[in-house]
C-alpha cells in the first residue's frame, strides 16, 4: 500500500468522518481462536471531529522548512552588514539553545531555569581550555564538542539531585543550582573570579569575520531540531512525554522514570554545553554576570512558550522571532530597563492569553483545524480496516 | 499466561484509620474473581497494596509461589499483574496509539507492537479514535482505553477497579464480553465493582470485604443471599447502584 | 576570637528573625495557593524603596513608615493575586504561576530601574547606626529592631491562623483544597489575602533589609530570593514554623562561615539545600508527599 493512496483514503476518510470505507476480515482478539467478525466498526460519530490539536510536528510543510533552511543559510551571504550577521549569529545561538531546552522540559515537562548553569560550564571551559592548550583560530572549534560533554558530565549529578523531586521543588533547585553556579564563577580561580577570563581573538577578515560562527550556530541549531525530531519519533520521547502526562502512571506501566529523565537533561545540555562555549568565543570574553545571566533561562522559557512549548518548531520559531526582537530593543534603548519591562509584560501575556504559544494559537486560527494530513489521521483510517467487535449502537454516543 | 493471586493477612493503617485488617484473599488462576464491599472497606487499598501503590503493615502477597509483597508497581507490573485504576488514568496529550505504546512491552519488535496495539483497540472497540488525542476521549472510551493498554504486556493476571463505574448500561455488556473473553484464554481476573448485576452475572467467586476485612467469599449466588453481605451493606445490594 | 563568634551568631540569630519572616510569607503562600512566588524579593526591594521615598521625600521615621508600605504591599500584593495568578488554571497551572510571578518580577525591576537608576541607596535612621553593647560585643541596634519587628509579625502571623475564623480557613484550605470548597470556603477570597498577608510581610522585610544591608539597589533581589528559596525548600514547602527554624539556622551558619571565608560563606545556603535535599527530598519538615504527578 503506497502511501498515496494511503493520502487519498485518509482524505475520503476525513469527509465521512472515520468511517472504514469498506469491511475488512477483522483480526482475532488475541487469546482466542474465535472467528474473526467481518462487521464493519459501529457508529462511531465523525471520529474526525474528535480529533483536538494536530501533531504539530507534522503541521510544517516540508516546503517552508526548505525554504527557512535556505533562507537562513545564504543569509549572511546577501546581509554582509556585520550587525546583521551578529544578530544572526546570536539568534542561531538561541535557536539550539530553545530547542535543547525543550528537549528536556518541553518533552518531560520539568520546567528548568537553571539551563543557565550548562550554558555557562560549556563557555568557561572553551576559555580556559583554550587559555591553556594554547589554541588559536578555527583550531578553538574543536573544543565545542568537548565543551558540550562537559556540560553533559556534570548534568549526570545535577539530574540525580534534582529530579528525584517534585515539579515545584525541581524549578527552584534548577534556580539555586544557577545561583551556586554563578557564584563559583565570581569566586574561583581558575574561571578568573569576577573579572573573568578572554577568549583567544582569532585575526579574520573583519568582514567575513562571522561567518563562520554564523555557519557553526547554524549547524548547531539544526542538529539541535533533528535530534528532538529524532526523539519525538521515538520510543525514549513517548516515554518522556508519558512522564510528563502523568509520571507515577507511567512509572507502574514500567517507565524507567529517572534514567528517561536523566538522558533528556544530559542530551538538553550537550547541546546548551556547546552553545554556550560558541557564543563565549564570539563575544571575546567570559564574566559571570553575564555567562550566568538570570534572564537567560527565562528568555529561553519565553522563545519556547511563545512558540510552543513541547513542540518541534516552537522553540525555532519563538528564538527566530523573539531573540532578534530583543537584541533590536537592546540597540535601541540606551538601558535595558524598558526592554526588562516589555519583556516581562509579553511573558504575562503569553502566560494568561496564549498559555499553548501564540504560533500553535495563531495556526488554530488560520487553519480552523483543517490541517489534517497527519499520520494519526491515517492510523484511524488504518485502524477502520481492522474491524471493531461490534459495539452497541448505542455506544456510539460513548458516555 | 495464567496466575493465582493471592493476599494473605495484609492490614493497613492511614493514621488512626484501619483500612485493611488481616484480610486475606485469593483470586485463582484462570478465574474471574468479583471483590465487592460498600464504600470505604477497603477494595481500593487492597488494589494498591497488591499492585505497589501502598506499602503495607503486615502480611504477604502471593502470585503463583512468588512473593511480591512490597515490589515497586513496576515490578509487580513487569510479573505479569495489570491494574486499572478507579479515576481513570490514561495520558491525554499523547494519542490513544501513543498510550498504546507506552507500557514496556516483553520483547517484542517494534512493528509488532504496533500491530498488536492496534488489535487490542480493536478488541476494545476504540480503534477508531487511534489517532486522536487521549484527553478528547468520553469517559466510557477512556475505561475501554484503559482496559485496552493494560493487556498490552500479556498480563496473567488484570485487577480491574471498578471497569463499570460511570459507563452506560449498554457500553456495560460490552466490556462484559471482553473480560469473558480474555478469561476464555486464560486470564485471571481480580475486579472490584459496585454494580451488583455486572458482578453477579460475570464473575466465577465473589468475595466481599467489610471494614477491611472478608467477610464473605463463594459463588455469586450464595453471596447474594448470605445475611453477612446483607448486613455489611446495610440494606440490599440495589441500594448501591 | 570569642566574642567575634558570639558576634556573629547573635547577628545571625536577629537576622535570621528577619529573613524566617520573608520566608514565611512565600512558604504561606505556597501552602494555601500552591505557587512558589519567585517574586517574594523584588517585593522585598520593593518595600525598601517605599521605605526609603517615605523616608527621604516625606521625612517620616522608617518604623513609622510602616503604617503605611504594609497596608500598601497588602494591595499591591492583592491586586497581582487578582490580575495575574487568579486567572491561570489547568494543568500547567504550577508551571504557569511560577513564570507568572518571574515575569511580574522582572517588571517590577524594570520599573525601580527607571525611578531609581542602578546606585545603591540605604535606609537610615538614627537607629540604624547606633548599637547597644552586651557582655562582649555589639548588637546593633537595627538588628534588635528588626528581630523585634518580626517576632510581632510572627506573633500576628500566629494569632491569626489560630484564632480567627479566617485564619481556620486558611489552615483548612493548605490541607485540602477540594475540601475547603465543599464546606464553604471561599477559597479564591482566602487565597487572595493569603497572597497580601505574604507580600505584606515583605514590607517590614524590606524595611529592616533596606537598613541592615548596607547599601541596595533593584538587583539586591536575586540574591534575596535565591536565599529565602533555599530556605523554604529546605525547611520543606508549607511548614511556617520549619521557615523559622531554617531561616535562623542557616543565617547563623552563614554568619560563622564568613569569619573566615566571606566570599564563600553564601554558598552555604546552597549547598546545605542540596545536600538535604538528596537525603530528604522534602525537606526537612516538609509534610508533603516528595513526589505527586
Amino acid at each position: 500500500m503506497t502511501s498515496d493512496r494511503a493520502a487519498g483514503e485518509a482524505a475520503a476518510s476525513e469527509q465521512d468522518g472515520g468511517r472504514p470505507v469498506a469491511p475488512e476480515p477483522g483480526t482475532t482478539a488475541p487469546g482466542t481462536t474465535a472467528p474473526a467478525t467481518t462487521a464493519p466498526a459501529a457508529v462511531t460519530p465523525a471520529a474526525g471531529t474528535r480529533h483536538a490539536r494536530p501533531l504539530r510536528s507534522r503541521s510544517v510543510p516540508v516546503a517552508g522548512v526548505a525554504v527557512l533552511i535556505a533562507v537562513i543559510a545564504v543569509f549572511p551571504l546577501v546581509f554582509t552588514n556585520p550587525t546583521a550577521t551578529n544578530f544572526g549569529v546570536i539568534t542561531l545561538i538561541f535557536v539550539a539553545v530553545a530547542a535543547a531546552w525543550n528537549i528536556f522540559s518541553g518533552f518531560s515537562g520539568y520546567l528548568s531555569l537553571g539551563h543557565a548553569v550548562f550554558y555557562g560550564t560549556g563557555a568557561y571551559f572553551l576559555v580556559v581550555a583554550a587559555k591553556d592548550w594554547n589554541l588559536n583560530g578555527a583550531d578553538v572549534f574543536w573544543l565545542l564538542p568537548l565543551a558540550g560533554a562537559v556540560a553533559a558530565l556534570i548534568a549526570v549529578p545535577l539530574g540525580l539531585v534534582a529530579l528525584r523531586v517534585r515539579r515545584h521543588t525541581f524549578v527552584v533547585i534548577t534556580i539555586a543550582f544557577f545561583f551556586i553556579a554563578q557564584l563559583s564563577a565570581s569566586n574561583l580561580a581558575v574561571t578568573g573570579g569576577s573579572s573573568g577570563v578572554l577568549a583567544p581573538i582569532p585575526n579574520w577578515a573583519a568582514a567575513t569575520f562571522n561567518n563562520p560562527f554564523y555557519y557553526l550556530a547554524m549547524l548547531l541549531a539544526a542538529a539541535a531540531v533533528a535530534l528532538s525530531v529524532l526523539i519525538r519519533r521515538s520510543r525514549f520521547g513517548l516515554q518522556l512525554r508519558a512522564i510528563r502526562d502523568d509520571e507515577d502512571r507511567a512509572a507502574g506501566l514500567g517507565v524507567r522514570a529517572m534514567p528517561v529523565k536523566l538522558a533528556a537533561l544530559v542530551l538538553s545540555a550537550f547541546i546548551t554545553g556547546m552553545a554556550g562555549a560558541l557564543w563565549v568565543y564570539f563575544i571575546g570574553q567570559a564574566v559571570p554576570q553575564f555567562v550566568f545571566d538570570p534572564l537567560f533561562d527565562l528568555a529561553v522559557v519565553l522563545m519556547v512558550f511563545f512558540g510552543g512549548l513541547g513542540t518541534i518548531a516552537g522553540p525555532v520559531l519563538g528564538a527566530l522571532i523573539l531573540e532578534p526582537t530583543q537584541l533590536y530593543l537592546n540597540l535601541q534603548e540606551s538601558n535595558s530597563y524598558e526592554s526588562e519591562i516589555l519583556f516581562g509584560a509579553l511573558f504575562l501575556v503569553v502566560i494568561l492569553f496564549l498559555p499553548r504559544g501564540v504560533l500553535p494559537t495563531a495556526g488554530e486560527w488560520l487553519t480552523a483545524g483543517r490541517i489534517r494530513r497527519l499520520r494519526g489521521d491515517w492510523l484511524a483510517w488504518r485502524a477502520g480496516r481492522t474491524a471493531d467487535r461490534p459495539v452497541p449502537p448505542a455506544a456510539g454516543n460513548l458516555s | 499466561m495464567s496466575g493465582t493471586l493471592r493476599a494473605e493477612g495484609v492490614s493497613k493503617s492511614f493514621g488512626g484509620l484501619q483500612a485493611l485488617a488481616d484480610c486475606s484473599l485469593t483470586a485463582p488462576a484462570g478465574r474471574i474473581t468479583g471483590l465487592i464491599g460498600p464504600n470505604g472497606s477497603g477494595k481500593t487499598t487492597l488494589f494498591n497494596a497488591i499492585t505497589g501503590y501502598e506499602h503495607i503493615d503486615a502480611g504477604q502477597v502471593y502470585l503463583d509461589d512468588r512473593r511480591i509483597t512490597g515490589a515497586s508497581p513496576q515490578r509487580v507490573f513487569s510479573l505479569g499483574v495489570g491494574r486499572t485504576f478507579q479515576l481513570t488514568r490514561i495520558f491525554p496529550r499523547l494519542t490513544v496509539l501513543e498510550n498504546m505504546l507506552v507500557p514496556a512491552n516483553r520483547g517484542r519488535p517494534a512493528r509488532g507492537r504496533r500491530e498488536h496495539a492496534m488489535d487490542l483497540l480493536a478488541f476494545t472497540g476504540i480503534a477508531s479514535h487511534a489517532g486522536s488525542l487521549a484527553g478528547t476521549l468520553s469517559y466510557g472510551q477512556r475505561k475501554l482505553l484503559e482496559l485496552a493498554y493494560v493487556l498490552v504486556a500479556d498480563p496473567a493476571v488484570v485487577l480491574l477497579d471498578e471497569p463499570a463505574g460511570g459507563v452506560n448500561p449498554s457500553l456495560i455488556h460490552h466490556i462484559a464480553d471482553r473480560i469473558r473473553e480474555l478469561n476464555s484464554a486464560g486470564r485471571t481476573f481480580l475486579i472490584v465493582e459496585h454494580n451488583m448485576e455486572f458482578v453477579m452475572g460475570l464473575c466465577h467467586e465473589v468475595t466481599v470485604l467489610d471494614s477491611g476485612t472478608v467477610v464473605a467469599s463463594g459463588p455469586p449466588e450464595v453471596i447474594r443471599t448470605d445475611p453477612r453481605v446483607l448486613d455489611a451493606y446495610l440494606g440490599t445490594e440495589a441500594a448501591d447502584d | 576570637m570569642a566574642s567575634e563568634i558570639g558576634q556573629a551568631i547573635a547577628a545571625g540569630i536577629l537576622g535570621g528573625g528577619v529573613y524566617a519572616l520573608m520566608a514565611a510569607g512565600l512558604t504561606l503562600i505556597f501552602g494555601v495557593l500552591d505557587i512558589i512566588n519567585v517574586a517574594q524579593g523584588i517585593f522585598v526591594v520593593l518595600g525598601a524603596y517605599l521605605s526609603y521615598v517615605l523616608s527621604v521625600h516625606l521625612h517620616l521615621d522608617l518604623l513609622l513608615g510602616l503604617l503605611i508600605t504594609v497596608p500598601a504591599m497588602f494591595v499591591i500584593g492583592l491586586v497581582i493575586y487578582w490580575l495575574f495568578i487568579r486567572p491561570l488554571r489547568g494543568a500547567e497551572r504550577t508551571s504557569m504561576t511560577l513564570l507568572a510571578c518571574f515575569a511580574v518580577a522582572l517588571i517590577i525591576e524594570g520599573v525601580l530601574y527607571q525611578e531609581f537608576g542602578s546606585n545603591y541607596v540605604s535606609l537610615n535612621a538614627w537607629y540604624t547606626t547606633a548599637s547597644v553593647h552586651v557582655f562582649d560585643f555589639y548588637l546593633a541596634d537595627i538588628y534588635l529592631i528588626g528581630f523585634g519587628l518580626a517576632a510581632i509579625a510572627f506573633g500576628a502571623l500566629y494569632l491569626i491562623l489560630y484564632r480567627t475564623t479566617f485564619g481556620r480557613a486558611v489552615r483548612a484550605t493548605m490541607q485540602n483544597q477540594v475540601a475547603a470548597r465543599l464546606i464553604g470556603i471561599d477559597v479564591n477570597r482566602v487565597s487572595a489575602v493569603t497572597f497580601g498577608i505574604g507580600t505584606a510581610v515583605t514590607a517590614i522585610g524590606g524595611m529592616v533589609y533596606g537598613a541592615i544591608s548596607g547599601g541596595f539597589t533593584p538587583n539586591s533581589s536575586y540574591d534575596l530570593i535565591s536565599r529565602l528559596l533555599a530556605i523554604v525548600i529546605l525547611a520543606g514547602m508549607g511548614s511556617i514554623g520549619g521557615a523559622l527554624v531554617t531561616a535562623i539556622f542557616m543565617t547563623t551558619i552563614e554568619a560563622l562561615v564568613d569569619i573566615w571565608q566571606p566570599d564563600w560563606a553564601v554558598v552555604v545556603f546552597y549547598l546545605a539545600m542540596v545536600i538535604i535535599l538528596t537525603f530528604r527530598p522534602a525537606g526537612l519538615f516538609g509534610r508533603r508527599a516528595v513526589r505527586a504527578q
